[in-house]
């Protein structure tokens, strides 16, 4: 992972740098391959769990389950999809099966007091379906919530959603989920996600995932982006007079750290205008 | 630019890919399916037409200098898009915009399609003149909310610039020929920051009153939110009606399509029927 002590230094000079950039601080004025995974239990040990922050961790089936916990995991995620082709693909099984799945370690889970967070992929299309119906998505949310998890996560996976098709599946799914039992998790794959989260917040959820500088391309179009970058949906929320709790600065910091260690440049537009000011 | 045979070869087998790509095609269906209007976002105007900035706006900010018969290509292919307006050059001193520099030879080479209108911008009287010379019909003058700006981009102040206008708006008028106000740092300035809502406001109607049919409003470096821009656009819309508005947003803070959506919402719910205009450009 490179230097740790130099690249601590770096990120010192750098919020310097950040701070004197107007437009952040304004920002602030105003309102979060299996290779890459392989070392989950050391990672898991080796954080510092700070208070008041809360570290879920995707647990697949029990057996993931109990290593999770076994490593100190207070929180677990499962991870479904609205698409059949999507979730043989994806984790090897039908939505059936995997709901199967998920019911043991979301049951186990419980019996623990361990919350768990359900996710469901292709919530606005699927990269071998095409469109998701509204009313696949619902199902499957509801199954999740019926089971326990105590938020449902709606993932653009491919980021392919829109506002008007973001408004009719969030319509569809609150009539079974509550909306503050719900989360959105969109890809800016074709630059639409912010209007997206945006159409999300209107519509009543307060739970948005992003992805500290965009990390995370799409392994279904190669090239193009992936996660909403945090730097920018925090830039847009804090401008809307939102409390998000969250140090932009902060984050950057550990956005140009990441992506120094993994040698990309990031993608979040507010860090390039802020490298290029 | 090449071997144009093999460019023009590479340019059909592009498009042919993009129409195999299924979430463009869908895209485009979704656009003419009747359907999908009773469900779409409330508030937002039937229709919305793009300005294409991108032979000025976008080539005026690329560092590399683009010959003329490539502007004059790349512009007969937007023509060739359904975009309905196409802003074409700046009749402004090469001195200033080398990238300029052969307003008009690209005005006097584009095929001008029908159906399509072609603004170009010109800062003072001459600009005006030379544009109308090489057969321009409609003209667009760029004032700024920002004092500083106008300073530093036109070396003039506000009102001397807005004194020049009138005289370009009030030629134009009396040669039929529309005129476009532009408006820049609605949402920010690079050099002072924020700027109040009220002084674009200021600066809307003055462009408005002189006989500019419509108003982009311009978020020139890119800082804008949906939430400042509702609040410049509630403030400019108490004095210009939201049919003569436009908005123009830049992308460097990745906030253009949520300012750009907002804005639908906040001048289609004033006036559900009427038709927003937006501006998309080269973003950076």
């Amino acid at each position: 992972m490179g230097n740790v002590p130099s690249a601590v230094k770096h990120c010192l000079s750098y919020q310097q740098l950040l701070r004197e950039h107007l437009w952040i601080g304004d920002s602030v004025a105003g309102a979060l391959d299996p290779a890459q995974m392989a070392d989950h239990t050391e990672v898991m040990k080796g954080i510092h769990q700070y208070p008041g922050v809360r570290y879920p961790v995707l647990t697949p089936n029990l057996q993931g389950f109990h290593r999770a916990v076994a490593a100190g995991a207070t929180e677990i995620s499962v991870f479904g999809a609205a698409s059949e082709s999507f979730s043989k693909k994806n984790i090897n099984c039908s939505i059936e099966e995997s709901m199967e799945k998920f019911e043991e370690v979301v049951k186990s889970a419980r019996h623990m007091n361990i919350p768990a967070r359900g996710y469901v992929s292709c919530t606005l299309g699927c990269p071998y379906e095409g469109n998701i119906t509204p009313q696949k998505v619902t199902e499957v949310s509801k199954r999740l919530y019926g089971m326990g998890c105590y938020e449902i996560s709606l993932g653009d996976t491919i980021g392919v959603g829109t506002p008007g098709s973001m408004k009719r599946m969030l319509e569809s799914v609150m009539k079974e989920v509550p909306p503050s039992a719900l989360a959105v998790h969109c890809h800016d794959t074709y630059g639409q996600a912010l209007a997206n989260i945006l159409t999300a917040l209107q519509m009543g959820i307060n739970v948005v995932d992003s992805a500290v500088s965009g990390l995370g391309g799409c392994p279904y179009a190669k090239g193009a982006s992936g996660n909403v970058a945090t730097e920018d949906l925090i830039y847009m929320l804090n401008g809307l007079g939102l409390n998000t709790g969250v140090n932009i600065y902060k984050v950057m910091e550990a956005g140009d750290f990441i992506c120094k260690a993994v040698n990309k440049t990031t993608n979040s537009k507010v860090a390039q205008a802020s490298f290029n000011a």
